[in-house]
């Protein structure tokens, strides 16, 4: 095997903040030392790129001394928060935009799938922006006269092929424009979150292609994703990427996700406090605290799962209103939901009375039912029907635990198995 | 790891500033054409006149300047009929115009796709001269319908061998329009004020070259600020082109000389400019 891509030094400032007045005697001064043959005076200052906190100058190292190979046939998964510098490095790998320092040499084409589409005219058919697309991405004409009949065919859209894309749905078009740089022959592909839209069927078939294109074509593929569940598909090794500076890298990729599991996101706790910030706070409940509770208290982070477990709540009701849901939604590491429970599942008459003022509500997960592991609870509110009072995506309380524990007193249950539940049932003979 | 082994792409920070990359732009030529075919097709879908338009703005502009400037103002035109001389220099100074501004606006009319994708930037002001090529051809041959009008109503023109200089001329004003644009364009990334003069200062321009009068009224009116004219590097192509096709005006080879080389050190001058901004513009546009 031999590199293909080899990173040195690699890294990118940008400017912060807006361009005016200001920037045009920065810039002479910039000019200046560089004649003089002096650093640049303005990207002196170091600092780790933290978009969470506000630092010091208003230049901002987005990938900061990054080194890395690739190997030929390799299929990469680059993850990392939002902000961590990914888009950025396949920016500078697909020559979109130039580092500040450093390098990159390539062997080889390189076609990269940075946002599907990029290129398509709406005026244009179908037919023509397939031409116009590979044209753009690289190709021949003639080559894509070659593919022509295999590019419509994955793609799905033989019927519209000569219908203007503006006419096209938005699957279609991402399905038309997937089409065109899969069939791209290059040695290299960069792909960032294009299967974020498609319907499930097209998503696994542009998977399977990429996993094609890397396994059995050997050439080599570099994938951005925020869903690990596909990095984890397609991807054998991985690179972390933390603030602008690789965080973790490996030539196994389920050591990579694991690792940024672990690192990027909170600690295990076992409770939640509202923290006392501003927060609005709604008319119908305010959420003060979450805690996991056990029979035997728990340690600081892991939950035994031979006990049962106690999700509480302690929730001020301000206006009564039988509207209101309260929901408990349990994932796993990486995020996808594991179940959800709410407080008007049962009958109405099994639901817990709640009155103005405190209320302290819990739910528990029966014994040897959760696998070992690690697990994230939401807590979520909601008006039926009307309102969303505490959202995931807003301000939901959060807990990330680890459960542990033996997993049954069998002497042959042993090993960890698979999945999110590992629930003892009792086998019977009729 | 050898340091010296065949690399096909190095990414760095810095180009030599004369690595025009002409061969990429060489393997990009289907794009090329692609893009051209797109602005022209994309240019009258869903209109009712079609190619058409390309004839009508012309024609209006020329009833326009023969009526104003021809006959209220009444500035001579060497005697030729007036709709010939004007059209003469406006399909030229369209062709200039167009190339200019819209070079000049590149990066920000383009920046969705040059954002995402790379190919050869210089494929994109590339694809602008030459789309408004086939513009100038539609016009040219207005130009030569309403030539023929005239030579067959008897009036009496007089072509010489200097005609035979359109091919140049063509490439002159391409040139010109292309490298101006190409400056223009890699200072309005980061900094737009140059975007505003172009937009009210391109029209104004024309009135500093012979499109609505000849090159010898200028000398006779105003002999002390002829040379602002001739300062024009388009003033030459106009001249010389009203001088091979209707035997009117001037034709020097020094006015020529310095239109040439002022056309091609614009050009070289905006192609290492525009290269050295299109690694970087992403981030500044």
């Amino acid at each position: 095997m031999s590199t293909v891509i080899k990173v040195e030094n690699l890294s990118k400032a940008y400017q912060l903040g807006d361009f005016g007045t200001g920037t045009i005697s920065r810039d002479l001064e910039r000019y200046w030392a560089r004649i003089r043959g002096k650093e640049d005076p303005f990207l002196k200052i170091g600092e780790t790129n933290d978009r969470t906190t506000k630092g010091e100058s208003d230049v901002v190292w987005s990938l900061r001394d990054i080194n890395f190979d690739i190997e030929q046939g390799d299929a990469v998964g680059i993850i990392g928060r939002n902000g961590a510098g990914k888009s950025t490095l396949l920016k500078i790998l697909s020559r979109v935009t130039s580092p500040t320092t450093g390098s990159v040499k390539v062997k080889g084409r390189i076609a990269s799938l940075l946002e599907v589409g990029t290129g398509f005219h709406p005026e244009l058919t179908g037919k023509e922006n397939i031409f116009l697309n590979g044209a753009i991405l690289g190709m021949r004409k003639a080559e894509i006269k070659r593919k022509f009949d295999e590019i419509v065919d994955f793609s799905g859209v033989e019927r519209y092929i000569d219908t203007p894309v503006k006419r096209y749905s938005s699957g279609m078009y991402v399905r038309l424009a997937f089409a065109v740089a899969a069939h791209l022959e290059s040695e290299i592909l960069i792909v960032d979150e294009v299967l974020a839209v498609g319907d499930a069927e097209f998503q696994k078939k542009c998977l399977g292609k990429m996993g094609d294109i890397s396994k059995s074509e050997g050439r080599t593929v570099l994938f951005v994703s925020h869903n690990l569940q596909s990095v984890r598909a397609i991807c054998n090794s991985g690179i972390v990427l933390k603030n602008g500076l690789i965080n973790f890298s490996s030539d196994k990729i389920n050591e990579v996700l694991d690792n940024y599991a672990n690192t990027e996101h909170e600690q295990n706790t076992l409770s939640w406090v509202h923290d006392g910030a501003n927060k609005k706070r709604s008319d119908y409940l305010f959420i003060h605290s979450v805690f996991i509770s056990q029979s035997a208290a728990p340690t600081t982070s892991v939950v035994n799962r031979e006990d049962d477990i106690s999700f509480n709540l302690n929730v001020a009701i301000n206006t009564k209103d039988p509207r209101l849901e309260i929901a408990i939604i349990i994932k796993d590491s990486t995020g996808n939901t594991v179940f959800i429970t709410q407080s008007t599942d049962d009958i109405q008459e099994n639901w817990p009375s709640i009155k103005i003022g405190d209320n302290h509500l819990s739910v528990v997960v029966p014994k040897n039912t959760l696998n070992h592991g690690e697990f994230i609870l939401v807590v979520e509110a909601y008006l039926y029907r009307t309102e969303v009072l505490y959202s995931e995506s807003g301000n939901a309380p959060r807990i990330r635990f680890k459960v542990d524990g033996n997993l049954s007193n069998s002497t042959y249950w042993t090993q960890a198995r698979h999945g999110s539940y590992a629930p003892i049932l009792s086998w019977k003979s009729k | 790891m050898l340091e010296n082994e065949d690399w096909d792409i190095k990414i760095t920070a810095q180009n030599n500033i004369f690595d025009l990359k002409l061969k990429d732009v060489w393997q990009y030529r289907d794009l090329l054409l692609l893009l051209v075919r797109r602005d022209f097709v994309s240019f009258y879908k869903q209109t009712i006149l079609g190619p058409i338009w390309f004839f009508i703005q012309p024609v209006i502009t020329i009833m326009f300047y023969t009526l104003v400037f021809g006959n209220l103002a009444g500035i001579p035109v060497d005697g030729l009929p007036k709709p010939l001389f004007y059209l003469a220099g406006t399909i030229i100074w369209n062709y200039f115009a167009e190339c200019l501004t819209k070079t000049s606006t590149v990066f920000r009319d383009n920046s969705a796709l040059l954002g995402k994708v790379y190919f050869p930037r210089l494929i994109m002001p590339l694809s602008i001269v030459l789309s408004n090529l086939i513009r100038f051809g539609v016009q040219f041959l207005l130009f030569m319908i309403l030539y023929v009008v005239y030579l067959f109503k008897g009036t009496v023109i007089l072509p010489n061998a200097f005609l035979l200089l359109l091919p140049l001329l063509i490439i002159m004003i391409a040139a010109l329009g292309l490298g101006l644009g190409m400056i223009i364009s890699a200072v309005t990334t980061k900094y737009r004020d140059l975007a505003f003069i172009v937009s009210f200062g391109v029209p104004l321009l024309m009135y500093t070259t012979t499109v609505i009068f000849p090159l010898s009224v200028a000398e006779a009116k105003y002999p002390a600020y002829s040379w602002l004219v001739k300062f024009n590097p388009i003033t030459a192509i106009i001249e010389a082109f009203r001088y091979g096709f209707l035997g009117r005006g001037s034709f020097s080879w020094e006015l020529m000389g310095y239109s040439l080389v002022t056309t091609v050190v614009i050009l070289l001058l905006g192609t290492i400019i525009f290269n050295r901004v299109e690694k970087t513009f992403v981030d500044t546009v």
